[in-house]
């Protein structure tokens, strides 16, 4: 999940006859799974949050190319570099279409990245841990991706209608990506000795903060209820991290390699595997900028922002010269 | 016939510059000016590697010692890496990385306009492959050239730095050698001789159309195709062979 704890700016979610006659309407149709598109009357609180959580969907994507870039010059093979290659792009492209979808709400994409540059805006805490081994990469693409992919196959159904669509796009890519990873750990796992440890290293140190991924358990995050109402937010973080955590155990064992879990046991009579206490401390450490790497992701978002300035700015007085040109031409 | 040595050596030549260029290219990746020459540049370099592979596959089957692209990618030291000098050149600012582009495929498109034509069915069909990707390569370069050189003052100025500072670079891509001569003598290779004039016209043209001055002929530094290269070339090869090299033998 690429936006955790989204704030809705909402202490309790209204009643009916707490709601204005506009209100009321946005909610009929929310409920009548009619999709709400830019133009369309929206509550306040409605457009806040849901640029809060597609920006932060959004600088997560861009963020997220660094991890997994810092190995593209590293790749193993000429067929690895290629396939690593298009998906950090694929990545970027995504950030693509979802600033695009934000700026339908009213903010500029110039604004959003100085959100995320002055740190009012988040990005996905699983982006500020650090990729040490050629096995992080399979690790990112079959765990960060797969749990990823649990929550944006939801929002497909999300009512807003350009974060939807983007997300259908973003959906097919994804599970690309998810099995690009997963035959980057088969490859390892069934490799030399020194290549099964290093996927099992990779997977230790990727899982716990896998699951962080879904954000806080339910009874922990106030503003569900109200993004459940508005269907921006489709399950519960507990249901979906389940989801992933079911998915996921028998693709390990498959490998065979050992979740970093020793009381992950399959319950009989829930139907699911229970799993162990994940450490909200770490999570809120890492989330609230004490990760190993949230500097140095941001400085490296900065620094090629601020390097990049003279090329826009270039390429935005090239394009005014060869209009005023054209007038005078004209 | 082209003695297979001759050949060889020829297309490690050719997947050579399109590898280390491809290489320097993917360092931007995550780090480009503008999120949409982020991936355009990407693509690029993508452009480039493919290329680079069906190249080194050709030169390994006709080696025919059994060597895979890969293993001629990750498994030869500096020198025996035989790419131009100007593509191992850093990637500097942005203007210096589309300089570097901006020469290299002007002349990679007229290189490749000519093997298309080569006698050698695969060259042939490798050319005529690579070249839809390279024309579209130099229509984007030149645009960025044009861009920069016609934008700012500060663009302007950092332009025609990145332009003079690879200007020395240049030379090299029009020198031809006793294995160039033999394979343009049957027809395989291109003369490269050839290919120097109508080379300074366009790069003229765009540079005067983007109010930048063509350098002054002056001292020209070569030697990659010998296996002599600058400095940066073992900073590369350290990179990218990493994994090959600490585990060897091992599949990827």
């Amino acid at each position: 999940m690429y936006a955790q704890m989204v704030d809705t700016g909402v202490k309790r979610v209204k009643s009916r006859e707490e709601m204005s006659p506009e209100e009321r309407d946005f909610q009929d149709r929310v409920d009548a799974d009619i999709k709400i598109e830019a133009k369309d009357w929206m509550p306040e609180s409605y457009r806040r949050t849901l640029i809060r959580q597609i920006s932060q969907h959004a600088h997560s994507e861009i963020v997220g190319m660094l991890p997994e870039g810092n190995w593209i010059t590293r790749a193993p093979s000429l067929k690895r570099k290629a396939i690593l290659l298009a998906k950090v792009q694929d990545e970027g492209g995504h950030g693509l279409y979802l600033y695009s979808a934000a700026e339908t709400l009213g903010l500029s994409r110039e604004q959003l990245i100085e959100q995320l540059h002055s740190g009012k805006a988040k990005y996905s805490s699983i982006f500020n841990y650090p990729s040490l081994t050629w096995a992080d990469i399979g690790a990112i693409g079959w765990l960060v991706d797969g749990a990823a992919i649990m929550n944006q196959v939801t929002l497909q159904r999300c009512s807003y209608g350009p974060y939807s669509r983007a997300m259908i796009r973003i959906c097919k890519e994804e599970s690309f990506h998810q099995r690009q990873g997963y035959d980057i750990m088969m490859t390892l796992a069934r490799g030399a000795a020194e290549q099964k440890a290093m996927a099992q290293d990779a997977l230790n140190r990727w899982w716990w903060p896998s699951l962080m991924m879904f954000g806080p358990s339910d009874d922990q995050s106030p503003h569900s209820a109200q993004s459940m109402q508005w269907k921006i937010k489709l399950y519960g973080n507990d249901e979906l991290r389940q989801r992933f955590v079911d998915q996921t155990v028998p693709q390990a064992e498959y490998l065979d390699l050992t979740l970093p879990d020793p009381d992950l046991k399959w319950n009989e009579e829930r139907g699911h595997y229970d799993f162990g206490a994940i450490d909200w401390q770490e999570f809120f450490h890492v989330i609230n900028g004490d990760g190993p790497c949230n500097r140095s992701r941001l400085r490296a978002r900065v620094a090629a922002h601020e390097e990049g300035r003279w090329v826009r700015e270039a390429a935005v007085a090239y394009a005014q010269k060869k209009t005023a040109h054209k007038r005078t031409a004209a | 016939m082209a003695a297979p040595a001759a050949l060889f050596e020829y297309l490690v030549r050719l997947g050579d510059n399109c590898l280390i260029l491809g290489h320097r290219l993917s360092e931007w990746c995550g780090h480009g000016p503008v999120l949409e020459e982020d991936l355009a540049l990407t693509n690029v370099a993508l452009d480039l590697i493919g290329q680079a592979t069906l190249w080194l596959e050709l030169a390994g089957e006709i080696e025919g010692r059994g060597r895979t692209a890969d293993q001629l990618a990750y498994l030869r030291d500096a020198g025996e890496f035989r790419n131009l000098l100007l593509v191992e050149q850093p990637n500097g600012h942005y203007g210096e990385t589309l300089a570097r582009q901006f020469y290299f495929d002007t002349w990679h498109c007229g290189l490749l306009q000519g093997l298309s034509h080569s006698q050698h069915p695969r060259v042939a069909d490798i050319a005529a492959k690579s070249l839809k990707e390279a024309t579209y390569h130099l229509e984007r370069s030149e645009e960025w050239v044009v861009t920069l050189g016609d934008g700012t003052d500060e663009s302007h100025a950092r332009m025609q730095q990145a332009i003079n500072d690879l200007w020395m670079y240049t030379g090299e891509l029009f020198v031809m050698d006793e294995i160039e001569q033999d394979l343009v003598a049957e027809g395989i290779a291109v003369d490269l001789a050839e290919l120097r004039e109508p080379w300074l016209k366009q790069v003229g043209k765009t540079l005067d159309e983007a109010t930048l001055t063509l350098p002054q002929a002056g001292w020209m530094q070569q030697g990659g195709k010998q296996g002599v290269h600058t400095e940066n070339l073992g900073f590369i090869l350290a990179d990218m062979q990493f994994l090959q090299r600490a585990y060897p033998n091992a599949t990827w």
